[in-house]
């Protein structure tokens, strides 16, 4: 009987942790649905499939546009801070020399810089760079944030490989650019799947920079045209346009989260209990 | 490959190896520099020399429209003594306001989320039918943009059509609908709700993995003791992940001690919960003062480097890797 008890408030734990972490999103969903009126009463469950708001999104923004915005520097943020962080990591990783504790100390730190901090020198770099309302600003200045993390994390990895694998490639007269492509790499891609996934989606959740180096509502990245979003007046805020938004933004992360779980776990303990 | 590796080890005893081994690392380290290079200029682009101009722009009456007009004013952003009254940032009332509120925030949800976390985290080490759906479950809240997440507490905290209203009152809980985001009381509360809610799963995961490095034998010690679970937690569970713990609850009071996106988007600029992150930005674009702001921004540097500092000395990080 006691067991039976234990049990049942284990599966009871169980089921309030998935609960309270599921159902802001299932209620985003459900309100996403709902249409005109039909928004002011609460319901727990979606009784009509309405697919208005999701149109509306489109028709009263450029929400498309930000949606390619928010791709193209996600993508351009990853592929620099992975090439970056790949060539970094192979000579913090393998090769010993003086001064190596110093940088990767120096990467952890920029690493905790608070983007606050930088606010306004960036801007001045951006605005210097004539990069202002533009998206290769943002991608420059997301280096901040992905840089460090990403070589921190490959470094980790790169440096439990097997020595004997690279020894072999010096032997065999390969050079240093040439052991990180053809040696590592090929060993590299879990890592490299992690970090840039990691990478991917604090790029594709950024707000600050996105918020403050750009102007138009065409250069806008997602998060920052969702906060944006407005009514005819502040009390009036189109709440089924602002959760379909919300939905189509977040659906494409959670699903890449729920695919590569394990990786994405893997690489958060890497860069967090192993620095 | 395995030819070559075993001429490496016959060429070992040759007394010619530690010279051309030496040169072989002389160019492994130039090789090093090379490949650090780009990554150095690129960290010094966007971090060092953006940091270094806030500092100075703090030192200076900088405004927006014309930062190069800036002239150096000294520690006037910071502190001033005018005609009997004391002006600059550590005189504003308003700035002691977003610091009281990041660290009362900061304080109580870490430690919410590592209460939280910690029971997520022993809940997913124990093994049970079902168990990846929990993590599945667990990870969506930490893969939704911080954006999102507090539009999306916003809806469900709505003073009048808000489910989370409608749910605590047919639970008899609250007889009429509160104000979550508006009210001065409660602001901060939801703000926290939000946050709590939001890095749970980054806390569980990070406590988890320190959990599966546990050795299993101290706990059949304990089993065969009949010692009761509870205090098996406190006795051995607790001391032995400790140090993951007290690392984890830095990396997350740093973050917290930066927040920005979640406080801007659920309450804006509200009084009640205003931050020391959403201070400075008020005073560097919406007041157009990046003098004073970047005061502000140096300040909560300051606070945030500090920790870091501690962090190191106390903290037995080694850096060097092995």
């Amino acid at each position: 009987m006691k067991r039976l008890l234990g049990w049942a408030g284990f599966y009871l734990l169980v089921a309030a942790i998935i609960l309270y972490s599921v159902f802001p999103f299932y209620y985003a969903i459900v309100t996403s649905l709902k249409a005109g009126s039909q928004l002011f009463s609460v319901e727990y469950f979606p009784t009509a499939w309405n697919w208005d708001n999701y149109v509306s999104v489109f028709r009263e923004q450029p929400f498309a546009h930000n949606l390619f915005n928010s791709v193209l520097v996600s993508f351009a943020v990853v592929a620099l801070s992975l090439f970056f962080g790949v060539t970094a990591a192979f000579a913090l990783g393998r090769v010993q020399f003086r001064g190596r504790g110093l940088l990767l100390m120096t990467v952890l730190a920029v690493s905790m810089f608070p983007q606050v901090a930088v606010l306004s020198g960036m801007f001045e770099l951006i605005r210097g760079l004539g990069l202002y309302n533009n998206l290769l600003g943002l991608v420059i200045s997301y280096m901040i944030f992905t840089l460090p993390f990403t070589v921190w994390v490959l470094t980790t990895f790169m440096r439990d490989l097997p020595k004997e694998l690279e020894e072999a490639a010096i032997m065999d007269g390969a050079s240093s650019w040439e052991i990180i492509v053809k040696v590592f790499m090929p060993l590299m891609w879990p890592a490299l799947v992690t970090t840039g996934l990691l990478a991917f989606i604090a790029a594709w959740n950024e707000f600050l920079f996105a918020l403050t180096f750009t102007l138009t509502n065409t250069q806008r990245t997602v998060p920052v045209a969702i906060a944006l979003i407005s009514g005819a007046s502040q009390y009036e805020l189109p709440w089924g346009n602002i959760m379909a938004a919300s939905v189509i933004v977040t659906l494409p992360v959670v699903v890449l989260v729920l695919i590569f779980q394990r990786r994405i776990v893997s690489g958060l303990t890497a860069g967090a209990v192993k620095g | 490959m395995a030819t070559a590796t075993a001429e490496l080890a016959e060429r070992a005893p040759d007394p010619a190896a530690p010279a051309q081994k030496s040169q072989l690392t002389r160019s492994r380290v130039r090789a090093a520099w090379l490949f650090l290079t780009p990554m150095l200029i690129l960290l010094a682009m966007v971090a060092g020399w953006p940091l270094l101009r806030t500092i100075w722009f703090s030192f200076t009456d900088a405004n927006l429209s014309d930062l190069s007009g800036a002239k150096f004013i000294g520690f006037e952003n910071y502190l001033a003594y005018n005609d009997g009254e004391w002006y600059g940032v550590l005189a504003d009332s308003e700035w002691w306001n977003a610091v009281w509120n990041t660290l009362k925030f900061s304080v109580i949800s870490v430690t919410l989320e590592t209460v939280l976390g910690l029971v997520v985290a022993l809940v997913l080490n124990a093994s049970f039918p079902g168990r990846s759906l929990v993590r599945a479950a667990v990870l969506i809240p930490w893969a939704i943009p911080t954006i999102v997440s507090a539009k999306m507490w916003g809806w469900m905290m709505h003073d009048q059509f808000g489910i989370l209203n409608h749910m605590l009152m047919s639970l008899g809980l609250i007889s009429s609908p509160l104000a979550w985001t508006a009210s001065p009381d409660l602001a901060l509360t939801a703000v926290i709700m939000v946050d709590v809610w939001k890095t749970t799963p980054f806390m569980a995961l990070l406590i988890l993995a320190a959990l599966q490095m546990l050795p299993t034998d101290c706990y059949e010690a304990a089993r065969v003791d009949g010692i009761h679970p509870v205090r098996v937690f406190f006795k051995v569970t607790l001391p032995l992940i400790k140090p993951a713990l007290m690392v984890a609850v830095i990396f997350r009071l740093l973050d917290a001690l930066r927040i920005f996106d979640l406080i801007y988007v659920l309450t804006s600029n509200s009084k009640d919960t205003m931050s020391m992150s959403v201070y400075a930005r008020q005073q560097l674009v919406d007041f157009q003062s990046v003098g004073y702001g970047s005061a502000a921004s140096t300040l909560l540097f300051l606070t945030v480097g500090l920790c870091v500092v501690l962090y190191i000395t106390f903290g037995r990080v080694r850096f060097d890797g092995r």
